[in-house]
């Protein structure tokens, strides 16, 4: 299988005023040609971040070094002229929130086509009309009228349409959706899953989905990598981490999520917070919230380390089950 | 749109009643009259001159006789310039007070918005905290003293540019008055600008925007200049006012022939038609410009136009 992606060693870090934090900290991961990478975790656990760096979007106190290749072409540390070769053509990127991430005083229209003038080289008639065409296979009713619309005048849904038919209009090789439904209706929020699950395959494009809904993460993802406070601390198929989760934090993570099927009264939520990155305690970060962690996890920090067969890999010591049970204990 | 233009150009109607109706009563309520000067008339001859300026009437007649000449275009005759009539005067400044408050504002405003827009693009280097030093001087020294310090420095030791008069238009003549008049207008405008710029370069769209992998040329130009002028292009209709106010004590200063001439003497001699008709030109000035501001608005922000 052939990487469209690389990331290794990748760190982030923001200097504030007299100190400087660490978002994100020694990421390494793949992403497969074609495939779906679920990202998980709080808020505050890096995924964001480790994505904007790749794209070359941090704010402007912050800094990623490491690495990130994109086939051949390193991006990071990549000065922003040469990056823009790359970001909106081979890798896209969708946010969060469709409300603010649409230009207020832009037509629809321009705010596509511009994309196809700038990477395709189409003059604009040739790119209005692909735009058209991509807003209708994104699912907007009437697609010029819309492609005439200011984002104002159209709905949350239709907005995220839109960033949706933007950020595939040069189909590329990535496209990185960063909690691309949390702002929606659920009922629009599965109608949006089910368009990337079809583009995204149409198109061949390798997506990597950012998000703390598991759910989302069930019904659309290949493979998964969970986050904590700037780290990743397991990767492995959705199927293996949803039946076999062997990290605590995983395990936590999936019983504090509702399920229709169990008829459980209670949540189990993970208990603590999330660290602070300016104070991760010494040895594993998730140790004061864990309920297996026994001395070694105090005294250093477990690696990301292969996991049984394939790709597994998983940052902790314990070596046992993590059966339901063991954890009320 | 038109609709729009339509309705602001109405609504500048009464806002001219308002602005008359002040003006007069605040001018009759002042001490002292148009005739009160150091050596006072014979009782007989100030009857007759009041009676030719109808003022020996009740204050409501007086007003509704100037009110009435006003719609008629009539504004009056002057008090103290006994051969010409207000419009007249106004007609002999006018054209120059526009053109240097014009001047002015243009060139306030364009350079002020680069400024603004340059120093958020460089926040925190050197030519941000270029233009912070050149916005304090602005601000601090008052147009009359740094006219002064202007003058002093260019015109008579540097002997750079001509210290005031006018001898027929002359580029470098305007280059001061020009300069003092729009340096506390350009000073407050880029600081709007540089704010609103920064607060644009940090939004989702232009995350976005630079997300498409635009380059930065077109990120500026097509998706943060827009938006960023919206606070901006609001500032303009004040900031005109505050520019045209400059505009009377700098035509004093230069000893420019304009209408802020006659509005200070006019003020002091109370001079009720010249100050009235003086007011009127400005008001009249100030809502064109506050509409050519509105629309320029609506084009930036096309939520506007459906309100």
């Amino acid at each position: 299988m052939t990487n469209v992606l690389d990331v290794r060693d990748l760190n982030v870090s923001f200097a504030l005023h007299d100190s400087e934090v660490h978002a994100v900290r020694n990421l390494d991961f793949s992403l497969h040609a074609g495939e779906t990478l679920a990202v998980v975790g709080e808020s505050g656990s890096g995924k964001s971040q480790s994505f904007l760096a790749i794209m070359g979007l941090l704010a402007r106190n912050g800094r990623a070094t490491g690495s990130a290749k994109m086939g051949e072409v390193e991006l990071v540390g990549m000065a922003p002229e040469k990056l823009d070769k790359y970001r909106g053509k081979d890798i896209a990127m969708i946010f969060q929130d469709p409300m603010t991430s649409l230009n207020p005083s832009l037509r629809v229209r321009t705010q596509l086509s511009e994309v196809l003038v700038k990477h395709q080289g189409y003059d604009e008639k040739k790119a209005l009309k692909e735009s058209i065409e991509m807003l209708e296979r994104v699912g907007i009713p009437a697609p010029e009228r819309r492609a005439a619309a200011y984002p104002h005048e159209l709905s949350g849904g239709m907005r995220q349409r839109v960033m949706i038919a933007m950020a595939l209009l040069c189909r590329p090789k990535i496209l990185i959706a960063d909690e691309p439904t949390t702002a929606l209706d659920v009922t629009v929020q599965a109608q949006m899953l089910d368009l990337f699950k079809e583009l995204t395959t149409d198109f061949g494009t390798a997506l990597v989905m950012i998000t703390h809904n598991l759910g989302v993460v069930a019904g659309l993802a290949d493979r998964m990598m969970v986050m904590y406070g700037g780290r990743a601390v397991e990767t492995g198929a959705v199927d293996e981490l949803f039946y076999d989760p062997r990290h605590p934090y995983t395990l936590g993570l999936l019983s504090s999520t509702p399920n229709p099927e169990s008829r459980a009264q209670r949540l189990n939520p993970i208990s603590g917070l999330p660290p602070s990155l300016e104070h991760l305690p010494p040895g594993c970060s998730f140790n004061p919230r864990c309920a297996f962690r026994f001395e070694r996890c105090f005294e250093e920090r477990p690696p990301l380390a292969p996991y049984g067969a394939g790709e597994r890999r998983k940052a902790c010591f314990y070596e046992g089950e993590l059966l339901p049970e063991e954890r009320s204990a | 749109m038109i609709n729009y233009a339509l309705r602001r150009v109405l609504s500048a109607l009464p806002i001219m009643l308002i602005a008359i109706t002040v003006c007069f009563v605040i001018l009759r309520l002042a001490p002292g009259g148009p005739f009160d000067g150091e050596r006072p008339l014979p009782p007989t001859v100030l009857q007759n001159v009041m009676a030719h300026y109808n003022l020996d009437k009740p204050l409501w007649e007086q007003y509704w006789i100037y009110l009435s000449g006003v719609l008629r275009g009539d504004l009056g005759p002057s008090m103290t310039s006994y051969d010409f009539s207000v419009s007249q005067l106004l007609a002999i400044g006018m054209p120059f007070t526009l053109m240097l408050g014009m001047t002015a504002f243009v060139f306030a405003t364009a350079a002020g918005m680069l400024a603004g827009a340059v120093a958020a693009v460089y926040q925190n280097k050197w030519p941000d905290y270029l233009l912070v030093l050149a916005v304090m001087i602005g601000l601090i020294i008052p147009n009359f003293l740094m006219a002064a310090l202007l003058q002093l420095a260019f015109g008579v030791h540097l002997k750079w540019l001509p210290a005031g008069g006018w001898p027929g238009f002359s580029i470098p003549h305007l280059i001061l008055p020009v300069l003092v008049l729009s340096w506390p207008h350009a000073a407050r405008i880029s600081r709007l600008m540089r704010g609103s710029m920064i607060e644009t370069l940090g939004t989702n769209y232009v995350r976005t925007a630079r997300a498409k992998g635009l380059g930065s040329r077109l990120v500026l130009a097509r998706h943060a200049l827009k938006p960023a002028l919206i606070p901006v292009v609001s500032y303009l209709g004040p900031g005109l006012s505050y520019l045209l106010t400059g505009s009377l004590v700098v035509e004093n200063v230069f000893g420019l022939p304009g209408i802020g001439r006659y509005f200070v003497n006019a003020a002091l001699n109370r001079d009720y038609g010249l100050v009235l008709g003086t007011t009127i030109f400005y008001v009249v000035l100030i809502l064109i410009l506050n509409l050519i501001v509105d629309l320029v608005y609506a084009w930036l922000d096309p939520k506007v136009r459906y309100r």
